[in-house]
């Protein structure tokens, strides 16, 4: 029984000389792989060469400072319940009295420690801070393991550099 | 005896230089392969290994050798070995008929530039052809292995089955030139009379033939990985693989060479004689040699064109194709060749023999198709 009267019964039928006998068909496969020998290759040679992947991928962490140098977190802790794969851990510690200009908050994250293995860069990180202190860079990848000691990437490796500043396309 | 004396190191020296050639050429074959492979399909290829790549067959020599050499407990242990010594050796020999050039004089000594001119050269080709298929059938008896055995079984019965539309295909040449010997073969065809011309048909034959001699693909089923793992070699590893890969190549760079020598004129191109008359015979005949081993490997870049193209056969149709196809084409096309010499207009029978090939195939599809079942 059928359902709809949409179906179609394909007539196949037998093959004619010039489809049994290939030649046709492989005269056309060899001019389309001709074709692909001269043309250019889609594929870049990576560590090298580097496409631009966009001006919201998803890489390198990177924790923002201020237009005056302070350090913009002030180690809520939102981002570590928002990340799925609990990548992030933070140390909290208040503020001294004369270290104004070094931490924007009264509090400040004393250790700040992202484990890049368990890290998914979905970004909900990024969304959930209150004090747009964490980001996820477009321009930069987190590069490869060869031990274990360096998965682990404290504030040393995330925190702003303010001579090299992270500037995402919108953003005046 | 003083002249056989110089005779003898010329050739010799142009042996050696010839063995190196074809090392050369096989080696940079494969980087070649893997490039041609990777531009089919958009790809830009091994290029790590030095500017472009170009050191990659070093490394994978090295990565060959480095490898350990393993023999299996319960194969014969000479006869494994003895395996890829005998491909190796058969590729190579088949090179010292193939005319590369003619004659020179170099330094006061005369000689042609081959390594020897026999005169059965194409049954010497053929003889050491044959027995290229009995290294892959030592190897693949003395694996103890029934995927090896398999795929050497299936070596042997397709080379058979290829080799005698191949030499139904050269029966046409020998009746064009009269001759055995490749040198004669060679010099029936200067200045142009390429055997092409006359031989269209046995040419496309003689392709697919070497296409299957070579268990290059798309008859590639010694080695075909979907139903026998590795094939013959399945059980090879370190050099003794490598030897494998490479007498296939060896034999891909000879083939060509020999398809070349057949076919298209050896040694010759246009404007030989120009050159001979402007810049002596010497440079004219190592022109030839270039001219020759350009066009062999042509025919390498045919090799692997076809090979990054078609898919594999099945084994029926591998066996229907020669069988069924192939050697009655090449009985027809020794007809017609006899024709041609009969109303002494070669060139004309070899087009006149495809017209009718193909107006037979269509007179015979319409008479025998079965009408459609509506």
């Amino acid at each position: 029984m059928k359902l709809s009267n949409k179906t179609k019964v394909l007539e196949q039928g037998e093959m004619t000389l010039a489809e049994r006998m290939y030649l046709p068909a492989i005269v056309g496969g060899m001019a389309t792989t001709l074709k692909h020998f001269f043309s250019k290759p889609v594929t870049i040679r990576y560590p090298e060469q580097q496409r631009y992947l966009g001006p919201i991928y998803r890489g390198h962490h990177i924790l923002k400072k201020d237009e005056q140098g302070a350090e913009r977190c002030t180690a809520c802790g939102l981002c570590a319940v928002a990340c799925p794969a609990e990548a992030i851990s933070m140390v909290a510690e208040e503020r001294k009295k004369g270290e104004e200009n070094l931490y924007r908050e009264e509090k400040y994250a004393k250790v700040y420690e992202i484990n890049m293995l368990r890290c998914i860069f979905c970004g909900l990180c990024e969304e959930a801070c209150p004090k747009e202190a964490i980001f996820l860079r477009h321009d930069k990848m987190v590069p490869v393991f060869s031990t274990r000691d360096e998965v682990i990437y404290g504030k040393d490796k995330l925190v702003e550099n303010m001579d090299q500043r992270y500037l995402r396309d919108g953003w005046k | 005896m003083e002249l056989m004396n110089d005779v003898f190191t010329a050739k010799a020296i142009f042996i050696g230089i010839v063995f190196a050639i074809t090392l050369g050429i096989a080696a940079y074959s494969t980087y070649f392969e893997r490039k041609i492979a990777a531009f089919m399909q958009d790809r830009i290829g091994p290029d790590r290994a030095g500017p472009f790549g170009i050191l990659q067959p070093l490394a994978d020599a090295v990565k060959m050798f480095m490898k350990e050499d393993f023999i299996p407990a319960n194969s014969n242990k000479w006869l494994f070995i003895a395996g890829p010594c005998l491909s190796m050796l058969t590729a190579l020999m088949t090179s010292a008929v193939v005319p590369f050039g003619d004659t020179v004089t170099v330094a006061g000594v005369t000689f042609d530039l081959q390594g020897i001119d026999v005169n059965i050269g194409i049954l010497w080709v053929f003889g050491i052809v044959s027995l290229g298929v009995y290294g892959i059938l030592v190897g693949g008896w003395a694996s103890n292995n029934k995927y090896s055995l398999l795929g050497a079984i299936r070596a042997a019965s397709q080379n058979i089955s290829y080799e005698l539309a191949m030499g139904m295909s050269i029966i046409a040449i020998l009746m064009l030139s009269g001759s055995l010997s490749t040198k004669s073969i060679v010099e029936a065809q200067q200045a142009g009379h390429w055997n092409i011309l006359s031989q269209p048909i046995g040419f496309v034959i003689f392709l697919i033939c070497a296409f299957a001699e070579c268990n290059r693909t798309p008859f590639d089923l010694p080695e075909c990985e979907t139903e026998l793992i590795g094939g013959y070699h399945t059980e090879y590893s370190s050099m003794k693989l490598g030897f494998y890969l490479f007498a296939e190549y060896i034999n891909m760079f000879i083939s060509g060479a020999v398809m070349a020598t057949l076919f298209f004129g050896g040694y010759d191109y246009p404007g030989y004689s120009f050159i001979a008359a402007q810049f002596g015979s010497n440079a004219a005949a190592f022109l030839g040699m270039g001219a020759l081993i350009g066009k062999a490997l042509l025919f390498v870049f045919v090799f692997m064109w076809v090979r990054w193209t078609l898919p594999r056969f099945r084994y029926d149709q591998l066996m229907g194709l020669g069988w069924t196809g192939l050697i009655p084409l090449s009985m027809f096309n020794v007809v017609v060749t006899g024709f041609g010499i009969l109303i002494d207009q070669p060139i004309l029978a070899g087009i006149g023999g495809v017209v009718i090939m193909f107006v037979g195939l269509v007179v015979n599809d319409a008479l025998s198709r079965k009408k459609k079942i509506a």
